[in-house]
Parts: C-alpha cells; structure tokens; sequence
C-alpha cells in the first residue's frame, strides 16, 4: 500500500523536518502548519517519486518550497540578496578569533542567537549541512541551486555567522 | 600566506567534500601544518557548536500523533461500510470507464496524472483567491509585474497587452506545482477573477494535452497549452469564451 511505504520512509524525518521549519519559521505553531502541509503534499505527490532518488532530500525540498510560498517565507526572502554579494570581506588575522573564545565558553545560546540573526537563505544552508548533515549534492537538490552556489552560500553563511558572533564577543 | 590556498578550501576538506586524492593531500598537509590545524580545528569547534545549537526544537508527541494520523493508511472498514464502499466503486466505475471512453485510448496512468495537475491547479487558484492577499505584487502593470519574476523563478514569459480588452491585471504571485516554481497571476473580467499559470513544461512531470478541454470534473472552465516550452494554464469561474480569449491573448503574445 503505497500509504504504507510513504509512513515507512517520512516519519523518521518527522523529528528534523519539524526542527528546520521552526528554524525557518521562527515559529512554533508556523511550523506545526508547514510540516502537516509538508506531509499532506508529499503523499499526494508520492506515486511522482522515484525510488531510486533521495526520499531526504525530496521531502525538505516540499518543506522548503511550501515554506517559500508562504507568507512568512515570501517575507524572509524578499529582501535576502542570495549571491549578489561582492568580495568577501577580509577578516585580520588573529591568534584567537572571537568564535574560538566563544566556542571554548560553550554558549551554545550565543550560536542559536547567531544563528537567528542570519538570512533565511544562510540559515537553511547551514543547518542543511552542519545539523542535517547533507552532502553538498544533496542540498542542491532540496535547495534547486547547483553545486557551486552551495558552496559559495555555505561559505558566505559561516562568514556571516562569524561576524554576528563578533558583538556578542565585545559584550562578553 | 603560504598556506592561502590550503585555507580557501579547508571548510571544503571539512565537510568531506573534496576528492579523495585531495583530501589525502589535505590530510597530509594540516597534519604537518600548525596554521592549518589550528584553524581546522576552529572549524570544526564551529561546525560542532552549530550542530549542537541547530538541534533546538522537539515537537510534542500530540503533534507526532497528528501527522501519524493523517498519514496513516485507514483500517478495515466495518462490512456495511464496505458494502457502501463497493457501490460507490461500482459506481465511481461505470463513471470511469465512460469518461475513458470519452478521453479516447489515453492510459488510466496518464489520465491520473492529468487529473492530478488540473486538481492541483484548481486548488491554488482557490487558495489564492481565499486569501486575504491573493497577489504579492500588486499592479495592473505589465511592465511592473514581470520584472518582478525575474530572479525568482527559472525562466522568463511574456504578459499580454490589455487594452482594448475588458481583462484587466491585477497582480502575480510566486507559486509551485509538483516542486516546479512557476508564475501565477490574476486578472479580472467582469468581477470574476482568472488565474493564469505558467510553468516550464519540461519540469512537469503529467504529460499534459497540447490543448485541452475544460476538464468536466471541475467546477471551472479551464484551457491548457504548450509554447515555447512553457506550460499554461488558465482557470477561472468566468465563461469559457472568456477563458479561450485571455488564453489568446497570451498565445499572440508568446
């Protein structure tokens, strides 16, 4: 029963798919709303999977493009220049950089404001590759960008994750 | 710095990302360089922090039911219900096989799927319209509204002119069909409103009609064709010569 196979494959993605859309959405009853359509739209759409492909990376793919198009997300990304930015900025070269100090104090609460602080766009990159730990091939996919683009927002992304580290490094 | 090549790569060599003789050549090097290891070993303290921070929300198990429930395939069915069941597949039967008889030899499979995509279609347009703000770019504009596309979906179509017409623009959305970003927008005739769809055609996956009749299962009237390797749809409650003659429109102005 094809209802059957969908259970077997989606539900052990419940748990992090429901853990990115509150990321995404900054919004616990948003994301309750996005993974329910996430999972309703990938039954319906599952006679069109292929087996053979990436059932992960098919359904954050319906996850991330319900949550494109919704208002929260239309939002989130109007303003977002993905990869438009020039020249990354060159960052002096320090003995101990504000993240080694940071990361030795273990405040993992720095890193989840950081976290929130950033674009959609850089968010979703790197919690697809650091938590979800997807290969680069795989968040092309579910991101629809090529191979190179995720490279170069991953690296954007962890740059900017280390710049909005920086003013919590001067507070502390 | 001697080692500004090794470091453009290092998040790469962290990720696992590079090819196998490079990450030997990799591991070699940071293991006899203390730059290098000093901030590989930063990257991975990030790349750990960020792991640990990103695992934040846990959904409750009233919420993991829910899904379980909605997805879970029904259990049997009592005799009477089942009894109702056959009719009504009896029923759903003879409707099928004269509707197939109707669509010609077209196989049930691809018959499905067409029907999948027009129900689809139905269904944003309906949302669309159901919601308080059916459009994000709002303009009777043609010169406004396809600018706006651009960047946000992977090709690029053209909007018809409107004068001399009773059509009138009233603005586009982004939207998705089966995982395919594609332009939406509205119009206006005579207070109803008409969606018009426009999607690459390669990226669909039902084989669609080059041009089809208004599907009877659904309660509007709706014309789809191919041009130019775009995929268009037009639904809407107006009449169907309204829908045939915004459908024109757009053909002469592809």
């Amino acid at each position: 029963m094809p209802s059957a196979a969908f259970e077997q494959l989606a539900m052990p993605h419940f748990e992090r798919l429901y853990n990115f859309a509150c990321w995404l959405t900054q919004d616990r009853q948003e994301a309750e709303d996005l993974v329910q359509e996430t999972y309703v739209k990938a039954l319906k759409g599952f006679p069109s999977f292929q087996p053979d492909t990436n059932f992960r990376a098919w359904i954050y793919k319906i996850l991330r493009n319900t949550f494109l198009t919704s208002r929260t997300g239309l939002k989130a990304t109007a303003t977002v220049p993905l990869d438009l930015e020039g020249e990354e900025e060159i960052l002096p070269a320090v003995k101990e950089t504000p993240e080694s100090i940071l990361l030795q104090r273990s405040d993992g609460q720095l890193v989840q404001q950081a976290l929130e602080q950033l674009p959609v766009a850089y968010r979703e990159v790197l919690l697809l590759c650091e938590v979800e730990e997807m290969s680069y091939q795989e968040i092309a996919v579910t991101l629809a960008i090529p191979m190179g683009t995720v490279m170069s927002r991953l690296s954007r992304a962890r740059k900017a994750l280390r710049n909005g580290l920086r003013p919590q490094f001067k507070k502390g | 710095m001697v080692c500004e090549s090794w470091k453009a790569k290092l998040d790469t060599y962290l990720d696992g990302e590079l090819p196998e003789q490079e990450m030997r050549t990799f591991d070699a090097h940071v293991r006899g360089c203390p730059s290098c290891s000093a901030d590989a070993l930063t990257r991975v303290q990030m790349k750990r922090a960020i792991q640990v921070a990103g695992k934040r929300f846990v959904p409750t198990t009233d919420f993991r039911r829910r899904i379980e429930l909605s997805i879970t395939p029904k259990p049997q069915r009592s005799f009477r219900l089942g009894w109702m069941l056959a009719s009504a597949t009896a029923v759903i039967l003879v409707v099928g096989a004269t509707t197939s008889t109707y669509m010609g030899n077209r196989s049930g499979r691809d018959q499905a799927s067409r029907d999948h995509v027009y129900s689809e279609i139905a269904d944003l347009h309906v949302t669309t319209l159901a919601s308080s703000s059916p459009v994000d770019v709002i303009s009777t504009d043609r010169h406004t509204v396809k600018p706006w596309f651009q960047g946000k979906i992977p090709f690029a179509f053209n909007l018809p002119e409107l004068q001399n017409s009773e059509f009138s623009l009233l603005g586009g959305r982004m939207t998705y069909l089966d995982q395919t970003p594609g332009a939406h927008l509205i119009y206006d005739v005579r207070k109803h409103h008409i969606s018009v769809f426009v999607f690459q055609e390669r990226s669909l996956s039902a084989r669609l009609d080059e041009t089809s009749l208004s599907p009877k299962q659904l309660p509007f009237n709706m014309e789809t064709w191919t041009q130019g390797g775009l995929r268009y749809f037009v639904i809407g409650d107006a009449s169907a010569a309204d829908i045939d003659s915004l459908a024109k429109l757009f053909k002469a102005a592809s």
